[in-house]
């Protein structure tokens, strides 16, 4: 594609500057903390938002030069996926539900990033602050609308892909990445940079666009690494947005060091806590694996988040709490994971299974600290129960952590035997949380947590059911009116792949394919 | 000095791009991927409008990266010229 360079009168600074910077204007009949009424509650002083420097100097005329061109690009590529039935050429059925996880679960984050960044881009007093947030706004509705395109074709096809909008409100894990969303959205505009900008997408999307993305390229799925390049072009925007964001704080004054540290702490460990999910993704979910979750960990957060916190030790920070635990676990949470929804299989809204032998030797070859001690022998014990007609289905709710609100299922930091658990106590009430870090994030801010909406206990109190549902009447069963209030049809959008309809659908139309 | 790195789709816009970047970076490593390349380099990187002009033959906006760029790393400077990474400020 050749686009037309216009030879411009004016120098990349200036134009800028002239775009930018010259939009604002001072106001006349309200005061500037009226304007701004959110700016100064969270302590960050700014002294001059003039020191503040977007790195990419991209102005709203190329702005949407650039991502019309991306646009097109990208829906020449869907159109052409849809056309030629490309979900037919993808790895192994089981790929499927990689993308049933994001669509339920990631992309209804973009759209409340788009709503964050509209909602924030209005309370920065600096102009060019403001801009970058217009423009990551958009981007981030456009984030929503391609995925939610590009896998809409896979909903004419295969099951668990037909309510996203209500399952992300309702159902159990859903509401890990939606209370991730919830906690940033419900701070300050300051505090909503470093969790967006940074963990968001300085620690969390650059694991999923970029070595998951390249995982769907691997396993044939051209519109879902086209949506996931394409997204992540505009992250690369969004992460220098937010770094940008935390030099700014940290320049203007001393006083900001401290408060910024701890956002860091906290949201690092939110970021890596909501993570997992791609963990699991990338291990277990993809037929044809890239790399492990592991390798991906330490290219993309231990050396370039490593690079980062060294950068920022001249502003005074340290490297994030709880990185030692953090190091230890890479080993563990992704086989964590996936133990978890293969037990709860029967009520997820995508499909379980256990990895095959030869899956299994990959990821002991990946894993040689922890797989075959750990995690093998008990994949293989659940594979010898279901062959004998008892697989195993754990029928009992499990306890969530208040803070990341994932069950209790991470063990404590250098002993892979022992689940975690612990515990603070507010108000006359206890609370459970899974790991230091958790807890420690709910000690700093627990009128914030005390209000999180746990599944479980919301189930157990009667508030996941239907209207009109009586649980009172004989026989009632709890669990099939939850998965009526999920929107989950049961033997079709969960249980095991082996003997699904999306397994038996895709094995025919392939063959239907292939054959005369 | 912490390694930088810049990732794009593997494809014809992102070609001329690669080859420039080798050609100005000898210390770059290029790390070919599923979809996409990742070229690495320690302390610093350097995408010149010119080389890619040379390559191409013709005008060529340093903008128009955003067309295949997916990501990268480190702290940049953009000018009409040039594009940098860089872990220095």
């Amino acid at each position: 594609m050749d686009m037309k360079v216009t030879k411009k009168k004016l120098g990349l600074k200036e134009r800028y500057a002239l775009m930018t910077r010259d939009l604002d204007w001072e106001t006349t009949y309200q005061p500037k903390d009226k304007v701004f009424p959110y700016v100064e509650y969270e302590g960050i002083k700014i002294h001059d938002w003039n020191k503040w420097e977007d790195p990419f100097r991209l102005t709203m005329d190329a702005y949407w030069k650039y991502q019309a061109e991306k646009e097109k690009k990208l829906y020449a590529i869907i159109d052409a996926f849809a056309q030629n039935n490309g979900h037919l050429g993808v790895t192994d059925a089981r790929y499927i539900n990689t993308l049933k996880l994001f669509l339920n679960g990631i992309s209804p984050l973009e759209y409340m990033a788009h709503r964050g960044f509209a909602h924030v881009g209005r309370q920065f007093p600096g102009v060019g602050t403001r801009v970058a947030c217009l423009m990551q706004s958009l981007d981030e509705i456009r984030h929503a609308q391609t995925q939610i395109h590009s896998m809409s074709n896979y909903n004419k096809y295969y099951n668990g892909f037909h309510s996203f909008p209500h399952m992300i409100q309702r159902v159990w894990y859903m509401s890990v990445p939606r209370s991730f969303f919830d906690d940033a959205v419900s701070s300050g505009p300051f505090e909503f940079m470093v969790s967006i900008g940074f963990s968001f997408e300085y620690v969390l999307t650059n694991l999923l666009f970029v070595p998951f993305v390249s995982g769907a390229a691997y396993n044939g799925d051209l519109g879902a690494m086209t949506f996931g390049f394409s997204a992540q072009s505009d992250e690369a925007r969004h992460m220098t947005l937010g770094l940008e964001c935390i030099k700014f704080m940290l320049e203007q004054d001393p006083a900001n060091v401290p408060i910024v540290q701890r956002w860091i702490d906290k949201w690092t460990w939110r970021g890596y806590r909501v993570l997992t999910l791609v963990g699991m993704m990338m291990d277990y979910m993809l037929p044809k694996r890239v790399m492990s979750w592991k390798e991906a960990w330490e290219v993309y957060f231990e050396q370039s988040g490593g690079a980062l916190f060294k950068d920022l030790e001249r502003y005074g920070i340290r490297p994030p709490k709880w990185l030692d635990q953090i190091a230890f676990d890479k080993d563990h949470i992704s086989h964590q994971a996936w133990a978890t929804f293969y037990q709860y299989a029967g009520v997820s809204n995508f499909h379980g299974w256990i990895p095959t032998e030869e899956e299994m030797d990959w990821l002991s070859a990946k894993y040689p600290d922890s797989f075959d001690k750990w995690y093998r022998p008990r994949l293989e014990y659940w594979r010898d129960q279901a062959a004998k007609g008892e697989r195993f289905n754990n029928t009992t709710l499990p306890m969530l952590c208040q803070t990341c609100q994932i069950p209790m299922v991470f063990t404590e930091p250098g002993d892979p035997g022992q689940i975690c658990y612990r515990e603070s106590e507010y108000k006359a009430y206890k609370y459970h949380f899974c790991s230091d870090g958790c807890k420690e994030i709910f000690d700093n801010e627990p009128e914030k947590y005390i209000q999180s909406w746990l599944p479980v206990h919301q189930i157990y109190q009667g508030n996941c059911f239907n209207p009109g549902v009586d649980p009172t009447v004989e026989g009632f069963n709890p669990i099939a009116a939850v998965m009526d209030y999920y929107n989950l049809q049961n033997g079709r959008d969960n249980g095991d792949f082996e003997g699904s309809e999306d397994q038996k659908n895709f094995a025919e139309w392939r063959g239907a394919a292939t054959k005369n | 000095m912490s390694v930088v790195f810049i990732v794009f789709q593997a494809n014809d816009t992102s070609r001329p791009l690669v080859e420039a970047i080798e050609k100005d970076n000898p210390h770059a490593q290029v790390e070919e991927q599923p979809g996409m390349i990742k070229i690495n380099a320690e302390g610093r990187l350097v995408l010149k409008r010119e080389t890619v002009e040379q390559i191409l033959d013709r005008e060529f906006d340093l903008q128009e990266l955003h067309l295949s760029l997916i990501t990268l790393a480190g702290n940049i400077d953009e000018t009409d010229d040039e594009f940098t990474i860089s872990w220095a400020r």
